[in-house]
């Protein structure tokens, strides 16, 4: 079980002169059960790569296969594919529209063809797997705020019981505490139900602190992939992609350069702390 | 993609067409516009493009960006011909089955198809050379005498060019939306008309309910930025007729009158050789 | 007189249901008390929902007062005929980038807020030049807003008000939808005209780290200021911090950490200078 990318190239308007090759020769294997951040500066093309993944735009060059099965085959079931790999985009603006958050839950699982009791079942355990108050399943989604609209789409597209979840800047717009509470409780559902989740976003520390692996994309292509420590090593080069690894990247990597005798793989606070702590004692 | 559209859409660069008063270019939109309806034969139809070409050359906007708005309305054309083609009665020249597509169909359906292109063309020129802004100054100072009868010219404009400002960014959301809503398994392009139109409301709600929050934004920025109607304004850019602007209406006017002459020339020329 | 003054100031906003009766009050702002000197870097610090943007739209004259009383350069912000004074006084920008450029292209956009109050047009034009090269943007002039960057198109914002030629400019959380570079971006053009052309500065945000330069920060919480104080003494309290939903830097973070595990490190660290020093000074 996983998402595997040969050679995959995207460009926007091919063949005119305003060509843009937003992805340039990809090849990524996401494995299963993979907890990613996918990281890149704003048209590094790292929405344009999770757009692949579920079938919403198709490359202009390269396969893709999941579970070993080329989505690209004339057969291949496009509209299945999308429920088996969800998505859910920046803002959740852009899909809530029922008349009361409930309702629009069940939209995913009704196009999935199940009857309204099952919809209602699946509807009840996504907003549930969200912490979504149940207070406010009769709400108009409208009226939610920033935090709880998130976790209304979020549910929106765990309704449907994907395999695979991608979260694209899940956490825009929200206050620190928000974006903690809401990247919190992802991790937790990735913890619970194993599943692969894949957060893009365009800032390191938000990730550092929950993700085992990160994609760095930059001009089109994957610049680094790894593990954060592995990745982080490499923070004088993600400055020049305009990307900064988190602040606790520095401080270790600068205290050894003054002759603390710390490592410098510490990528969170709690390991940074329990570093420095070490060379006091 | 929806993104294709370039109708509306201001094209920065140096001619002398964008350097024309919006007025010049409003007046040569609508002579151009009624020539377009006015020429009748073949002498007509060598006028109107012998102006759409000198237009194209001297506004420097390349031909294929502004075909490429052309692409979002060929079915349009396909079915406006085909009506044309096919119902206009007169003598049958060729038939197929119950079809038939008469002498008259042919010419009718040849006119109006080049007609609607060069309507296309010739007035995307206008908004590819003017900015909404220049657009709606030019509107409103051509239009001004209608304030008399108490019609807000200046709001109006006003509306028009935000409007105009905001088209790419709605196009831009709507395709996100899209995305998203098939993401959750939304399906916008089979069965038939009820279950396509049902698949919009999954659309437009967010649309509608984000380009009203726009607004809504819009106008609290509008009147941190003193906005206060078109009372005691003044403008950044007054409009101002330059040399260029006395070229325009020179050509616009001896166009007119070519185009005039073309139906009372071609009969004669024909009689003459004696059609 | 301070250049801003509020008093006592209290907002209500009412809920109604479909009858129009009074549901529930909501206190957006909750008997503020704030003083803003001429040519001071002031940030408000809060949680969305905190009462921070409510309070920006009071000082801009967007909105006005249940109760209290606030004075924006002298002039009394309940009073309508002062209304247009007061927001070419006090400028502001808001959030969504996209949702305040008016024109379809930089330079109009940017003449707006003059045409607006009736400067004539060889002053507009000198004006927009100015402000256009304020905030680095000159070169985009003649740009449609659709092709550039969120940090650019904030920047044009900014200039937009800064062609008012204000005394003050109020940022409503202009940094909350750009990415990190975008959102430097903007930070040091605000630092840029207050030290440079002297304008007040009046910054609404919920990221910590943008507020260190500041001479002074506000903390928001439920329509209240619940701390203030200089950037250093309000860093120092980083377990209230968190209370009020707000997320302190890594570096502040560290620092404390450390300290609260017996580390000799000073309170209120700002950057990762300060905690090194500190570190080294431990040693």
């Amino acid at each position: 079980m996983s998402i595997k990318l040969e050679n995959v190239t995207y460009q926007y308007s091919p063949d005119t002169a305003y060509a843009i090759t937003a992805l340039d020769h990809v090849n990524l294997e996401l494995r299963d059960g993979e907890f990613i951040g996918i990281i890149g500066h704003t048209g590094s093309g790292k929405s344009t790569l999770v757009q692949h993944l579920n079938g919403l735009l198709k490359a202009t060059e390269g396969v893709i296969y999941y579970n070993g099965q080329n989505i690209y085959d004339k057969d291949y079931d496009l509209k299945d594919l999308r429920t088996q790999v969800g998505m859910v985009f920046q803002y959740p603006e852009h899909q809530l529209f029922e008349t009361t958050v409930f309702e629009d839950v069940k939209f995913g699982p009704k196009n999935q063809g199940l009857d309204d009791k099952e919809a209602t079942l699946r509807a009840y355990e996504a907003l549930e797997k969200v912490h979504f108050p149940t207070d406010y399943f009769d709400q108009s989604p409208f009226d939610l705020s920033g935090g709880q609209k998130r976790r209304a789409a979020i549910a929106g597209v765990l309704a449907m019981k994907p395999a695979v979840l991608i979260l694209d800047e899940p956490t825009a717009g929200l206050d620190p505490k928000g974006r903690d509470e809401i990247l919190d409780m992802i991790a937790e559902m990735h913890k619970k139900s194993g599943n692969t989740v894949i957060l893009v976003s365009h800032s390191m520390e938000d990730v550092a602190n929950y993700v085992d692996r990160i994609i760095v994309m930059n001009d089109a292509r994957v610049a680094f992939d790894g593990a954060p420590k592995e990745v982080f090593r490499h923070y004088k080069e993600l400055e020049t992609m305009g990307l900064a690894a988190p602040e606790v990247t520095y401080i270790m990597q600068e205290l050894q350069a003054a002759g603390f005798p710390v490592s410098v793989d510490a990528t969170t606070i709690q390991e940074a702390k329990e570093e420095i702590l070490k060379v006091f004692r | 993609m929806l993104r294709d559209i370039t109708l509306g859409q201001y094209y920065p660069t140096d001619s002398h067409v964008h350097e024309m008063d919006p007025r010049t270019k409003l007046f040569g939109t609508l002579i151009y516009i009624i020539a377009l309806f006015l020429f009748n034969n073949v002498l007509g139809w060598l006028v109107v493009t012998g102006f759409l070409i000198l237009a194209i050359h001297t506004c420097k906007v390349p031909l294929s960006y502004m075909v490429k708005g052309l692409k979002a309305i060929v079915m349009l054309l396909l079915i406006a011909a085909a009506f044309n083609l096919f119902l206009t009665s007169g003598t049958p020249i060729f038939t197929i089955g119950p079809l038939s597509i008469s002498d008259v169909g042919l010419r009718n359906a040849g006119l109006m198809t080049i007609r609607m292109i060069y309507l296309i063309v010739g007035t995307s020129i206008m908004t590819l050379t003017t900015t909404p802004n220049q657009l709606t100054d030019g509107l409103e100072r051509s239009l001004h005498f209608l304030n008399r009868v108490h019609i807000p010219v200046h709001e109006i404009a006003m509306m028009m060019s935000i409007a105009l400002r905001f088209i790419p960014i709605l196009i831009e959301e709507t395709d996100k939306i899209m995305k998203a809503q098939m993401a959750r398994g939304a399906d916008f392009e089979s069965g038939g008309i009820i279950k396509r139109a049902k698949a919009m409301v999954p659309l437009l709600v967010p649309l509608f309910v984000s380009a009203f929050r726009r607004a809504n934004d819009l106008a609290l920025a509008m009147e941190a930025r003193c906005y206060h109607g078109g009372e005691g304004r003044t403008k950044m850019k007054p409009l101002q007729y330059h040399g260029v602007d006395r070229v325009g209406y020179l050509v616009i006017f001896i166009f007119l009158v070519l185009v005039i002459a073309s139906r009372i020339v071609y009969p004669m020329l024909m009689g003459l050789i004696g059609v | 007189m301070s250049f801003i003054e509020a008093k006592q100031l209290v907002r209500e906003f009412f809920r109604r249901d479909e009858e129009g009766n009074i549901e529930g009050v909501q206190v957006a702002l909750d008997h503020v008390d704030l003083n803003v000197e001429q040519g001071q870097f002031i940030s408000i610090l809060g949680h969305n929902g905190s009462g921070k943007s409510t309070l920006a739209k009071h000082i801009n004259a967007l909105l006005s007062a249940s109760e209290g009383t606030l004075y924006v350069d002298g002039k009394d912000t309940a009073d309508p005929m002062n209304q247009l004074a007061i927001r070419q006084s006090a400028g502001m920008v808001f959030q969504n980038p996209d949702n305040q450029i008016i024109a379809s292209v930089v330079e109009e956009d940017v003449g707006f807020g003059p045409e607006n109050i009736g400067v004539p047009s060889d002053e507009i034009w000198q004006r927009v030049e100015y402000a256009l090269k304020s905030v680095g943007m000159w070169k985009y002039r003649t740009h449609s807003p659709n092709k550039l960057s969120g940090g650019q198109k904030q920047r044009v914002a900014i200039a937009g008000v800064m062609a008012m030629e204000p005394k003050c400019i109020i940022l409503d959380e202009p940094t909350a939808m750009l990415d990190p570079n975008g959102r430097k971006e903007v930070i040091r053009v605000a630092h840029e005209l207050n030290e440079k052309k002297g304008v007040t500065i009046i910054l609404i945000t919920h990221y910590m780290e943008e507020v260190v330069g500041s001479d002074r920060v506000f903390v928001m919480d439920h329509g209240k200021v619940v701390l203030s104080g200089t950037p250093r003494e309000v860093f120092s309290q980083v377990d209230v911090l968190q209370k009020y939903r707000l997320a302190v830097p890594q570096a502040t973070k560290l620092a404390w950490e450390l300290q609260q595990a017996g580390l000799a490190i000073p309170s209120g660290i700002l950057d990762r200078e300060e905690l090194l020093e500190a570190l080294k000074a431990c040693r």
